[in-house]
């Protein structure tokens, strides 16, 4: 792993189906992934989730959550009421996923490449100024 | 017969008491081997700066990602991975920031040197003082 790349190659579980699958063989067919760890608990994830959706519609990014130390009956009925912008979610119930992937709290978003490259890290929310950023980057 | 069955019995109670013996050694090593990574986790966390309550280390912190980041650690270590590693695949991640005793490297030489090289000019002021009134 260099300084500007995610480590991905770890089993995971997902969040809907409970399926453990690797990280790194999801990461496919698409130019840019954005890696967003959330939880219901936290009360700016529930500020950025219109963000996230507007992300949605960018085709050529794959919306990845990663939902940290979360019940799941919680976090489904969180994405019910906000909206899921999630192509695929996984469960990071030790926190340590989060941990690997080098984050500070709860939200926080990676910008990733098909190389696993970081581009961008967002601490925090997801504002308007980001997802302009975002958008641009993805356009180039 | 009777001597056929004696003996078997025999045999089963040392089959019995090996078995005893083995999983008492298997669990005993467990034992030693999480505690050591008990200490270790202990030891590294102590040296890391908590990542959202700045001021404590991730050992006195009890916030979620300090909680994540012990158990992060301690199976690190249960991986198989030395404290060193530990440490460095955490300042790959976090940057040099997060450890409270950085280590000499490149970026952190002059904050290592430089008490020596204060230390060092104050005694060449000293000396020629003392000098220039001899």
């Amino acid at each position: 792993m260099s300084d500007n790349n995610i480590f991905t190659d770890f089993r995971v579980q997902t969040l809907v189906e409970e399926k453990t699958i690797n990280f790194e063989k999801f990461l496919s067919g698409k130019n840019f992934y954005l890696i967003n760890i959330w939880s219901s608990w936290c009360e700016p994830c529930r500020d950025e989730s219109d963000k996230l959706l507007e992300l949605k519609n960018d085709t050529t990014i794959m919306m990845i959550g990663i939902n940290y130390k979360d019940k799941k009956k919680n976090a489904l009925n969180f994405l019910k009421l906000y909206g899921n912008p999630f192509e695929e979610i996984f469960v990071d119930k030790k926190g340590t996923i989060s941990i690997n992937f080098g984050a500070y709290g709860v939200p926080e978003t990676f910008l990733i490449n098909n190389d696993n490259k970081v581009l961008k890290k967002y601490v925090g929310p997801l504002n308007d100024e980001d997802v302009y950023e975002i958008k641009k980057i993805t356009k180039n | 017969m009777m001597r056929m069955f004696m003996k078997l019995k025999r045999l089963l109670k040392i089959k019995i008491l090996i078995i005893f013996i083995l999983t008492c050694l298997s669990f005993n090593n467990t034992a030693i081997s999480s505690s050591f990574s008990e200490e270790q986790t202990i030891n590294i966390t102590k040296n890391l700066r908590c990542l959202i309550c700045q001021g404590q280390t991730i050992h006195e912190s009890n916030s979620d990602f300090a909680e994540s980041m012990k158990k992060y650690i301690k199976g690190e270590l249960e991986s198989g991975k030395t404290k060193d590693e530990v440490f460095s695949s955490l300042i790959e991640k976090y940057g040099q920031w997060i450890v409270y005793d950085p280590g000499i490297s490149r970026n952190t030489l002059l904050l290592w040197s430089l008490p020596l090289l204060l230390f060092l000019i104050g005694g060449v002021i000293i000396a020629k003082k003392i000098f220039r009134k001899i």
